[in-house]
């Protein structure tokens, strides 16, 4: 046994086995990034492929003679005479001079439900801002019907539902023909509030609202945890107590975000008396789902200044406080950040805590202020994913996409931060 | 240096943006409640911001039960102005209100939602009974084989149920216990299947909550498919596979006619009119509750509500029927309008 041949023979007969073992293991790791990689891709070719046309509007280019007599309006600053014009009117006739032949009711319903739902109400909006255009003729663009919408796009998508008939079919292939209708950027999308008429529905309205939820979670929640990250690593005795709020933290951060939403309405709207719906008590509610997260990576940040530079400066005379705010503070700033950063992220794409405290709402106008209604990116994607219309099915897949790019950039934000302000020893 | 002004000066304004006081008078209207009445209400509130001077009002989708505990649970302006239902107050609802002095409560019913049982275009057309689709679909039935007593349920196929039905394997996908429909089809579909048979019918008398575990359980064992909040994801699926069937609300079926097709239920076809005149079993009627104390406080309510019951809405070519309303019948619409006009409250005993 004790044969020293035999025993590299034995080293060497187990070599290849283990050599073969670590070829398998690298084989599974690669397995694994390749999973991953290429479920992140399927993800991304299903959202992009179902989302790119939300970035498309349809839409109607008319020219309009907005004939007072036409509408009953001879002076549209008169509130009670514009509340009681026909503002469907002009627009009809100037559907009806493209198809001078239609005749009767119903073909004329029919052809007015080519204009989207709104397109009344847009005229009547631009005669009350200029009420100088009366009696001109206007070139106007106005958004198609969402049905209209759906054809232009997706008429050979089985997976959408022309609901045109024959006639209106020939009227649309007609007037693409002639580029009455038309495709073009969906600048609609970055202007408006949420909308049931798919064509009118806009993110805007979410964006400013977690624009202004996360301003609240980003002031409240990073100081906060800054300052006690510093505490507890460089003023706080090492004692009991300390390793009791210590493993606390450590739980908070792995309490499920709905609870924090529960807390919220207790306290906030309970007890504080609180509105609901408003961006302030969302950034709340948010601001202390993030503050331990926040806590745990400030305090690996500082952990990671190297000694050195601390008995350095303890060395020369500094002060506690002074070698903490001169130099270990800055140095840990760029993984303070960077956490805070991956956090906030995270904060962007939370709904379950927003759902109790009435943040997941229908809101149309743009919130311009903290205590404003508003709602925020995710909770708008879960709002359009389940309505029926399917012109939503689009902007669903629209939405994650800019919420994906908000996100992506606040990934690139960390790291370029970090990639800045880092320092090597 | 700049590092702590800055820090400091994100604290000062924390705790400013913190310290603000709330409490303000609020200008938007604020609605709660059902999501089966959210797709109508939306429609209404948005066309109301557009047409008139008042904001847009805010509407949280927060179920029946949930709209009503939050509606009920004061006066003044943290809580909720109007709160929709796809079903009646209950009592002890009423109750709840009243004791937290809500005392004036407006009814207004806007018609109704049917619900479908649909299938792919590309199947064969089915017609089901009530009883047939609470042999498909839940835990226990009466024993096929004879007898009063309940088994598990054993029936794979559709014509294991009844030899006319297909031969397919029974797969049905509907929507999750938290869901308003789900609770409506439970209400209305199961348990009028389930009365049919004697053996549970009894069961009504002599136990009452036996009777309502029976009726209302839906089998877990895997032809019924709890399929998440997401129609659409049913009508997807449904539009790939021709032997699924799926429970949804009447509007996607209109929205996604192209793809799927309604299961007839006793023969009859789920149209508006149908629906409207009662013949088609499975609906349920939608409803807003209008908190009175409120109105003159939050401005538009009155004009909100007007809205809602104005001809040009609910009316048999309203715009709520393009988005799948099925209208009150004439003569009820006027009645019920009159009442909305002068938001004349509920005594309680009609419920």
């Amino acid at each position: 046994m004790n044969n020293p041949t035999s025993q590299a023979e034995l080293v060497r007969r187990s070599l290849k086995r283990r050599y073969r073992k670590e070829r398998r293991f690298r084989l599974y790791g690669m397995i694994a990034v390749a999973i991953a990689l290429l479920s992140l891709l399927i993800l991304f070719a299903d959202i992009i492929q179902k989302g790119h046309t939300g970035f498309l509007k349809t839409t109607i280019t008319l020219d309009v003679e907005l004939d007072g007599e036409l509408m009953y309006l001879t002076d549209p600053t008169d509130r009670d005479e514009m509340a009681m014009a026909d503002f469907t009117a002009p627009i009809l006739a100037a559907l009806k001079a493209q198809f001078p032949d239609v005749e009767g009711r119903a073909a004329e319903r029919e052809l007015s439900r080519l204009v989207g739902t709104y397109a009344a109400s847009d005229l009547r909006d631009l005669l009350r801002a200029e009420p100088g255009l009366l009696g001109t003729t206007q070139t106007l663009e106005f958004l198609a019907h969402d049905t209209v919408s759906v054809y232009v796009k997706h008429a050979d998508n089985p997976r959408y539902t022309v609901r045109l008939s024959d006639q209106q079919k020939q009227w649309v292939d007609e007037l693409q023909a002639r580029g009455v209708i038309d495709t073009s950027f969906n600048d609609v999308l970055f202007q408006n509030g949420d909308s049931r008429e798919p064509a009118n529905a806009g993110i805007l309205g979410a964006i400013v609202g977690s624009m202004l939820t996360m301003l609240v979670t980003l002031v409240l929640s990073f100081p906060v945890g800054v300052a006690a990250a510093i505490y507890l690593e460089e003023f706080a005795p090492r004692n009991r107590l300390t390793d009791f709020i210590e493993v606390n933290i450590n739980n908070l951060a792995a309490v499920p975000s709905i609870i924090f939403g529960l807390l919220g309405l207790a306290v906030f709207i309970g007890a504080f008396g609180m509105p609901r719906s408003v961006p302030v008590v969302g950034g709340l509610v948010l601001a202390l789902m993030t503050v331990p997260t926040i806590i745990i990576s400030s305090r690996a940040a500082i952990k990671s200044v190297p000694p050195s530079i601390r008995e350095a400066a303890e060395g020369i005379g500094a002060s506690r406080m002074q070698v903490v705010l001169h130099h270990v503070l800055p140095l840990a700033m760029p993984g303070m950040l960077t956490g805070s950063i991956i956090v906030m992220a995270q904060a962007l794409g939370e709904t379950a805590p927003l759902l109790l405290i009435g943040m997941v709402a229908f809101i149309v106008d743009i919130p311009d202020g903290l205590f404003d209604a508003a709602t925020v990116l995710p909770v708008q994607i879960y709002l359009w994913a389940s309505s029926a219309e399917q012109g939503f099915i689009e902007l669903a897949s629209a939405g994650i996409m800019v919420l994906l790019t908000f996100m992506i950039s606040m990934n690139a934000l960390a790291i370029w931060l970090r990639k800045r302000l880092e320092r090597r020893w | 240096m700049k590092l702590k002004t800055a820090i400091a000066s994100l604290a000062v304004a924390g705790s400013l943006a913190a310290l603000a006081t709330p409490a303000m008078a609020r200008d938007t209207i604020s609605i709660v409640g059902s999501s089966p009445v959210y797709p109508f209400a939306t429609v209404v509130a948005e066309r109301f911001g557009r047409n008139t001077d008042f904001p847009t009002p805010k509407l949280e989708s927060t179920g029946s039960g949930g709209g009503l505990k939050l509606f009920c649970e004061g006066v003044g302006t943290v809580h909720p102005d109007i709160s929709n239902a796809s079903r009646r107050m209950k009592k002890s609802e009423f109750d709840l209100c009243q004791s937290n002095c809500v005392k004036d409560i407006t009814e207004i019913r806007i018609g109704a939602d049917g619900i479908v049982i649909a299938h792919s275009k590309d199947a064969e057309k089915m017609d089901l009974s009530l009883g047939q689709i609470f042999l498909a679909l839940a835990k226990e039935v009466p024993n096929p084989n004879g007898g009063n007593e309940l088994v598990a349920n054993p029936y794979k196929t559709w014509s294991e149920i009844d030899p006319s039905l297909p031969n397919i394997e029974i797969s049905v996908m509907g929507p999750p216990p938290t869901s308003g429909t789900r609770d409506a089809f439970v209400e209305i579909a199961m348990e009028g299947g389930c009365k049919q048979f004697d053996a549970i019918a009894r069961l009504e008398d002599e136990d009452e909550d036996r009777f309502k575990s029976v009726c209302h359980s839906m089998r877990e064992d895997g032809p019924f498919i709890e399929a998440g909040e997401n129609d659409n994801l049913i009508v997807q699926r449904l539009a790939r596979d021709k032997d699924i069937l799926g429970i949804f609300g009447y509007s996607f079926l209109m929205e996604n006619s192209g793809q799927i097709q309604a299961v007839t239920i006793d023969g009859v076809e789920p149209t508006p009119e149908n629906i409207s005149a009662e013949d088609y079993p499975v609906a349920r009627s939608l409803f807003f509750y209008v908190k009175k104390a409120h109105v003159g406080v939050v401005p538009g309510i009155e004009e909100y509500v007007a809205e809602f019951t104005s001809e040009g809405a609910w009316g048999d070519n309203g715009y709520l029927v393009d988005v799948g309303l099925i209208p009150n019948p004439r003569n009820e619409r006027a009645e019920i309008a009159k009442r909305a006009k002068t938001l004349e409250p509920m005594t309680g005993n009609e419920l």
